[in-house]
C-alpha cells in the first residue's frame, strides 16, 4: 500500500480524528505530538496483514505496536532528555519555562562551562590557566583517572582474555563449563560483595611485592579491580567470535606448512580481531563506567567520572552532572557505532550474514 | 596484528599522558573538612593566612563525616589525609582505636592574653588526640515566605503537621533525631540523656517520630537541607546552624532559625596516624586554632570558637553589617533550651539505636 | 566441529595393538597426544584464571573467613584470652583470671598499634553488649591504678557491671578468634544472657527483612522485565533485519550508556518537580500541590532498575526468538488453531529457553545492585547491598558486613549455579 492509499483507509481517519479530538481535549501541542508519536508510528509500521486478518487481529496488532513504541520510549527518553536539560540556565533538573517557550535567554553552556572551572585555584586567571585547569579541575581530574584505569585495565583483561576464550574455544578444553563459569563470575557476583573482598584483601600489608603498604588507595588496586571486571566481556565476546569458527582453516594452514605462530598471526588472529576489539570496549565501558569498587578502594586522589557523578546526585544536585552525563551519552553513540560495525564485519568475515 | 600492536600501544601512551594526577598531590598539606560554606570559612580564616605566612601549599577536601576513611587509611598505611575535621564522638572512637596521632597540649599557642592554652580553651574542647577549634549546633530552620502565619517556636512544633503541614527535612541518621523527638515530646533538654538511657524513653522518642515518619525527607550531607529549603521541597528541615545562617547572609534566603532544643556539638582537628606531612599538619593545626584565626573564621560562618580568648573579638559578618554574636550556638540566648551532644552516650549505643532507626526507617 | 579423530577412541576390533610409525602402540600414543592437548587448552587459560585467583578468588575467600574470624579479643588480651577460655563459665572467674585482665587492660590502654587498644575491643564487645563501651574506656583509664587484691572487688569498685557473671561469659567468647556471632546478627539473632540462640528483639530485626525484600524486589523487577521485554523481543525478532538493527539501537544505547547517567536521567524525570510530574500537573492529572513522590522511595527504585537492567531481558529473548521459524505460527493457523492457542502452544514453548536466561539472569544481577537504591532509594527503597555497603563504611562492622556479603553470596551462587545448569554460561551474548 502506498502512503497515498494508506491514507484514505479508514484507521487513518480514525487516526486523525482521535489526534483532533485529544487536541481539543487538553488543548495543548506538545502533547498532541505525543499522541501523534505514540498512535501514529504504530500506524504506519502496520505492515500489511493478510485478507483473511479479522478485526480483532488488526486491532490486537495495532495496540502490540502501541505497546512497542511505547516501551521504546521508556528505553530511549530518560537518555535523550537530559540532552537539552543540560543546557538549563538554571540550576535545576527540569524544564523551566523559559526553556519550554525556546527562550534563548533560558538557554546556556554554564554548566559546561564548570565542568572545566570547577575546582581550579584561579579559574579567572589568564596565566597558567591551561595547567590550574589539567591538574586541579575536579571533573579533569576525575576524566584523566577515569581514562587511565579504563586503558591499562583494559589491556589487562584483554590479553588476559583473549588468550583464555582462545583456550576454551578449543574442542579439547578440559573442564570447560568449570573454568567458563569461574572467568564470567566477576559479572555475576554482586559488585558490593566484590569490592568488599578486594577491600579486605588489598589492604593487608606485607603481601603484594612492590607494594609492601597493600593496594588500597593507589592505582594500582583499581586497575586491577577493572581488568577482573572487565574479563567476562572479553571472554564472552572473543569466544562468540570463535563459535562458528571452521578448525579445519586451522589444518589447512597447518597442511600447508605453516608454524603454529604464523597459524595464529595470519589465520587466526585476524577472525578473532574484531571479537577481541569489542570485547576490548566492553571492557573499556565497565571500566569507566564503574563506581562500586572505586567507592571502596580509592582515596579521593584516585576519583573516577562516575565518583564524582556519585557523590555529587548524593549530596549537591547540579546541572553540571547533565552536562558530564550528556558528554558520556554522546561517548556511549560512538562506542556503540564501532561495536556494531565490528560485529558486522566479524559476522562478513565468518560468512555467517550477506553483505 | 599491526591494529593490535598500534592500539595497544597507543592505548599504554594515552594511559600514561592521563596518569600522574597522584603525583602532583606530594606535598602539599592535604586538609579535610564538611565541605560547602563551612570549608570555605576555613580556607578564609585559617588556609589563605596560612600560605600566606608559610609558603606551604593547603589542598582542601571534602567528606562527609565519620571515620572510614581514617580507619581505610591508617590501616592501609597510605594516610594521604594530613589534618581532619571530624565530631566529637568521632573523635574519641578513632582515638580509642589508635588511629590517631596523640597532640600534647602545652605546645599549643597561649591566647591573645597570654591565657594558657589549657586555660584558654572552653572546657571540654580538648582530648588526647583532637583539639577543638568550633562550636556548632543542629537546629530547625523555616523559610518565612512560605510559613507567613503563627511562627513555629518550639521543637514541639516541627512535630506538629497539623499546626504546620507540609514536608520536614531530617538527617538520616538515630543521632539528634532521638533527642529532637523526645525534647518535643516534653522532655526538658538537660535530661534528654538520662531518658534515652532507658528502654522506655527510646520507644517513646521512636513513637514520636512515627508521627511525622511519612513526611520526612531525609539528608545527608550538611549541604542539602539549605538547598532543599530552597527548592521547596520540604516546609522545615534540620540543619547546621552555619549552613542555613549563610544561606540567609550569603545568599538573602528569607530563612528562619529556631532555636529551641537544639543540639550542639564540636568540631576538632585531628591528625590521622602516619600522616605523611604529619609535623605540618601539627603546625597547622595549631596556627589555625589561634584565638585571631579562630576569632576571624567567626565573622564567615556562625560557628562559635572554642577559645574563650576568642569571643571578644567576633564582630561582625565579614561583608555584612550582620552582628555574629546572637547568631552563635554559644550565646546565652541560644542556650535556654539546648544541651551539648552527649559523646559518651552515643559512642556506646550508636550501633544498637542505629540499627532499630534502620529497622524502623525500611518499615 | 568436534575433531572426531582425536576424541573417537579408534575402532580396533584385533587383539594385537595397532603400532605407530615410531614403534609406540597407537592407543597410547593418541592419549598422549589427546593430553598434549588438552594441557595446552587449559595452558592458555592459566595466566587469567591464576590472575582471577590473585585479584577475586581469593580476596572473597578471605571475605568469608573473616566472617567467622575476628582475633580483636585475643589481639588485645593475649594473656587473658588464653587463661579465660579454660574457666567452667560458673559464678565469677577466679582472681587469678581477674588479675591477668587488668593487667592486659592496663598493657591495652597505653598500646597505641592499630587493632590492639582498648577502643577495639570495647568495640568489639559492644557489639555483643550494646552500651557496654565506656565500661571498657573508663575501667582501662584506671586499670593501672589497681597493684594489688582482690582485683574482682576493684573492678566492681570502678562500675558494679562486672559482678555480673554472665558479662564474663560474653567476654569468655569474644576472645576466641572464631565465632559465629555475626552470622547470628546478620540473621537476627543473638547470645541471650544465659548464652543461648535466641532471636532479637522485633524492633530491631532488619537483616532478614531487607534480604527477604532484596529478593521480593529483584523477583518483582525481573517480572516487569519479563513483561515488558516479550513484546519488544518479538517485534523485532519478526521485523527485517534492516528495520530490526534500527531499533536494536534503541534497546542497545541504554545498555552502553553509563549507569550513573541512566540514574540522574531517572531522577530528573521522575522527582517531584520533574518531568513526568510537570507534564501530570500540565495535563491536567493532578494538582500542582499534588506531585506524585516516585522517587527516593521503593517505586523509584523499581522504575529505575527495570529500565537498567531491560536490556539484559531482551538481548536473550530476542536471540532466541530470531531463531524460530515464523513458518511453525502459520502452520498451527492454518490447521485450525486460534492466535492465543497456537501462541500458548506452539511459539511460547520455544521461547522458554530464552524467557529462562533472561530471568535468570536479571534476577541475579538485580539482587546484587548497589548503585540505583543507592542514589533513589530513599527509606524504602535500599536493598540488602547497600546495608553492606552500610558496615563496611560507616559504621566499621567489617565482620558483619562480611557475614552479610557471604548471605547474599550463597544466594546468588545458587541461582548462578541453575543459571548453568539451565541455560549454560557459554550462551551468554552481547548483541
Amino acid at each position: 500500500m502506498s502512503m497515498s492509499q494508506r491514507m484514505k483507509t479508514p484507521g487513518f481517519i480514525g487516526l486523525l480524528v482521535a489526534t483532533v479530538i485529544f487536541f481539543l481535549f487538553t488543548r495543548s501541542l506538545a502533547g498532541t505530538f505525543g499522541f501523534i508519536v505514540i498512535f501514529g508510528i504504530p500506524y504506519f509500521a502496520m505492515s500489511e496483514l493478510p485478507p483473511y486478518a479479522t478485526i480483532q487481529e488488526k486491532v490486537g496488532k495495532y495496540a502490540f505496536l502501541s505497546l512497542c513504541t511505547l516501551i521504546f520510549i521508556f528505553l530511549i527518553l530518560p537518555i535523550l532528555v537530559i540532552i537539552p536539560l543540560s543546557f538549563n540556565a538554571e540550576p535545576y533538573f527540569t524544564f523551566t519555562e523559559g526553556m519550554m517557550a525556546l527562550d534563548p535567554n533560558a538557554y546556556s553552556v554554564r554548566w559546561y562551562a564548570d565542568i572545566v572551572r570547577f575546582g581550579m585555584t584561579a579559574p579567572d586567571a589568564v596565566e597558567g590557566w591551561w595547567s590550574d585547569m589539567w591538574n586541579n579541575a575536579t571533573w579533569v581530574r576525575a576524566m584523566r583517572n577515569s581514562f587511565f584505569y579504563a586503558l591499562l585495565s583494559t589491556l589487562l583483561a584483554t590479553g588476559f582474555g583473549t588468550l583464555a576464550a582462545l583456550g576454551l574455544s578449543r574442542p579439547e578444553m578440559p573442564f570447560r563449563s568449570a573454568i567458563t563459569s569461574l572467568l564470567i563470575s566477576p559479572m555475576i557476583v554482586p559488585l558490593v560483595i566484590t569490592a568488599t573482598g578486594m577491600f579486605f584483601f588489598y589492604s593487608q600489608k606485607n603481601t603484594f611485592p612492590f607494594f609492601p603498604d597493600g593496594l588500597v588507595n593507589r592505582d594500582i588496586g583499581i586497575i586491577l579491580a577493572h581488568a577482573t571486571l572487565g574479563v567476562p566481556f572479553v571472554i564472552i565476546t572473543v569466544t562468540a567470535t570463535l563459535t562458528g569458527f571452521d578448525r579445519s582453516l586451522i589444518r589447512a594452514s597447518q597442511g600447508l606448512g605453516a608454524s603454529g605462530w604464523t597459524t595464529f598471526v595470519k589465520v587466526i588472529m585476524p577472525l578473532i580481531i574484531p571479537g577481541m576489539i569489542s570485547g576490548a570496549l566492553f571492557a573499556f565501558i565497565t571500566s569507566l563506567d564503574e563506581v562500586v569498587a572505586v567507592i571502596f578502594l580509592a582515596d579521593v586522589d584516585q576519583r573516577t567520572i562516575p565518583r564524582q557523578m556519585f557523590s555529587g546526585l548524593r549530596e549537591q544536585i547540579s546541572p553540571t552532572i547533565l552536562a558530564v552525563a550528556t558528554i558520556l551519552v554522546l561517548m556511549s553513540i560512538a562506542l556503540l557505532t564501532a561495536v556494531e560495525l565490528l560485529r558486522r564485519r566479524s559476522e562478513r568475515l565468518r560468512g555467517l550474514s550477506p553483505g | 596484528m599491526k591494529l593490535t600492536k598500534l592500539l595497544a600501544s597507543t592505548a599504554v601512551g594515552v594511559a600514561i599522558a592521563f596518569g600522574s594526577v597522584a603525583a602532583q598531590a606530594a606535598g602539599d598539606l592535604t586538609v579535610v573538612s564538611w565541605g560547602g560554606a563551612y570549608t570555605k570559612s576555613q580556607v578564609e580564616a585559617y588556609h589563605k593566612p596560612y600560605i600566606a605566612k608559610t609558603g606551604v601549599n593547603i589542598k582542601s577536601e571534602d567528606y562527609n563525616g565519620g571515620i572510614a576513611e581514617i580507619k581505610a587509611q591508617v590501616e592501609a598505611g597510605n594516610v594521604t589525609w594530613d589534618i581532619v575535621d571530624v565530631e566529637l564522638s568521632d573523635a574519641i572512637r578513632a582515638c580509642d582505636e589508635g588511629l590517631l596521632e596523640t597532640i600534647d597540649h602545652s605546645t599549643l599557642p597561649a591566647g591573645a592574653d597570654g591565657t594558657p592554652a589549657t586555660e584558654d580553651f572552653i572546657q571540654g574542647t580538648l582530648y588526647d588526640c583532637a583539639v577543638a577549634n568550633i562550636v556548632w549546633t543542629t537546629i530547625y530552620a523555616y523559610d518565612k515566605e512560605k510559613i507567613t502565619g503563627d511562627a513555629p517556636k518550639t521543637m514541639a512544633d516541627f512535630f506538629d503537621l497539623a499546626k504546620f503541614p507540609g514536608k520536614r527535612g531530617l538527617r538520616k541518621g538515630a543521632k539528634v533525631n532521638l533527642e529532637f523527638a523526645l525534647i518535643a515530646d516534653g522532655v526538658p533538654a538537660q535530661e534528654v540523656y538520662g531518658v534515652l538511657a532507658t528502654p522506655e524513653g527510646v520507644d517513646r522518642a521512636f513513637a514520636k517520630l512515627d508521627t511525622i515518619k511519612s513526611e520526612v525527607v531525609w539528608w545527608e550531607a550538611g549541604a542539602q537541607p539549605p538547598q532543599m529549603l530552597a527548592d521547596g521541597e520540604v516546609a522545615m528541615t534540620t540543619a547546621y546552624n552555619g549552613r542555613i545562617f549563610n544561606a540567609v547572609a550569603g545568599e538573602d534566603k528569607p530563612f528562619e532559625i529556631v532555636w529551641d532544643g537544639h543540639v550542639w556539638d564540636l568540631d576538632l582537628w585531628v591528625i590521622p596516624k602516619g600522616a605523611k606531612n604529619k609535623e605540618a599538619a601539627l603546625d597547622f593545626l595549631k596556627f589555625s586554632t589561634e584565638t585571631e584565626q579562630l576569632a576571624k573564621q567567626a565573622s564567615y560562618i556562625s560557628y562559635g570558637p572554642a577559645r574563650k580568648s576568642s569571643a571578644p573579638l567576633v564582630g561582625k559578618y565579614h561583608n555584612k553589617d550582620i552582628d555574629m554574636g546572637p547568631q552563635m550556638p554559644t550565646d546565652p540566648a541560644n542556650l535556654t533550651n539546648a544541651v551539648q551532644n552527649n559523646f559518651e552516650f552515643w559512642a556506646d549505643n550508636a550501633d544498637q539505636l542505629n540499627e532499630r532507626f534502620n529497622a524502623w526507617l525500611a518499615k | 566441529m568436534t575433531d572426531a579423530t582425536l576424541s573417537a577412541p579408534p575402532q580396533v576390533t584385533s587383539t594385537t595393538p595397532l603400532i605407530a610409525a615410531d614403534g609406540v602402540p597407537l592407543k597410547q600414543k593418541l592419549a598422549r597426544t589427546t593430553r598434549r592437548m588438552k594441557m595446552r587448552a587449559l595452558f592458555l587459560t592459566l595466566p587469567l584464571v591464576l590472575f582471577l585467583i590473585v585479584s577475586f578468588v581469593l580476596p572473597i575467600g578471605q571475605m568469608l573467613y573473616r566472617s567467622v574470624h575476628n582475633p580483636t579479643g585475643s589481639n588485645v588480651m593475649p594473656n587473658f584470652a588464653v587463661q579465660i577460655e579454660n574457666w567452667d563459665g560458673q559464678g565469677l572467674p577466679s582472681d587469678d583470671i581477674i588479675e591477668t585482665f587488668v593487667k592486659d587492660m592496663a598493657a591495652a590502654r597505653k598500646n597505641r598499634e592499630v587493632g590492639k587498644t582498648i577502643g577495639n575491643l570495647a568495640t568489639r564487645v559492644n557489639y555483643e553488649i550494646p552500651g557496654s563501651r565506656s565500661l571498657f574506656t573508663k575501667t582501662a583509664r584506671r586499670a593501672d591504678k589497681i597493684t594489688e587484691g582482690p582485683y574482682m572487688a576493684a573492678l566492681i569498685e570502678i562500675d558494679k557491671k562486672w559482678d555480673n557473671p554472665n558479662l564474663w561469659l560474653t567476654l569468655q567468647r569474644v576472645t576466641k578468634d572464631f565465632t559465629i556471632s555475626f552470622y547470628l546478627a546478620a540473621t537476627d539473632r543473638k547470645f541471650d544472657e544465659a548464652g543461648s540462640i535466641v532471636r532479637a528483639d522485633e524492633l530491631y530485626r532488619i537483616y532478614l527483612p531487607i534480604l527477604w525484600k532484596t529478593i521480593w524486589l529483584s523477583a518483582l523487577i525481573t517480572a516487569l522485565c519479563f513483561i515488558i521485554a516479550y513484546p519488544v523481543s518479538y517485534l523485532l525478532s519478526t521485523l527485517p533485519l534492516r528495520t530490526s538493527n534500527l531499533l536494536m539501537i534503541l534497546v542497545l544505547l541504554p545498555f552502553w550508556t553509563s549507569l550513573l547517567v541512566r540514574t540522574s536521567a531517572w531522577i530528573a524525570m521522575l522527582q517531584t518537580e520533574g518531568i513526568i510530574n510537570n507534564v501530570f500537573v500540565y495535563l491536567g492529572f493532578i494538582d500542582d500541590n499534588q506531585r506524585i513522590q516516585m522517587i527516593y522511595n521503593m517505586t523509584g527504585t523499581v522504575i529505575a532498575m527495570v529500565h537498567i537492567l531491560l536490556p539484559f531481558m531482551i538481548l536473550p529473548l530476542f536471540s532466541v526468538m530470531k531463531t524460530i521459524p515464523p513458518s511453525y505460527m502459520r502452520a498451527a493457523r492454518s490447521m485450525g488453531a486460534s492466535g492465543t492457542y497456537s501462541f500458548r502452544k506452539v511459539y511460547f514453548p520455544q521461547t522458554v529457553p530464552g524467557i529462562a536466561a533472561g530471568t535468570l539472569l536479571v534476577f541475579i544481577l538485580a539482587i546484587g545492585y548497589y548503585i540505583t537504591p543507592a542514589l533513589v532509594g530513599g527509606n524504602d527503597g535500599l536493598l540488602i547491598s547497600n546495608l553492606i555497603a552500610d558496615h563496611i563504611k560507616k559504621t566499621l562492622n567489617w565482620s558483619l558486613g562480611a557475614a552479610l556479603g557471604t548471605i547474599l553470596l550463597v544466594v546468588v551462587l545458587i541461582f548462578y549455579w541453575l543459571y548453568n545448569k539451565l541455560v549454560g554460561v557459554d550462551n551468554l551474548k552481547f548483541g
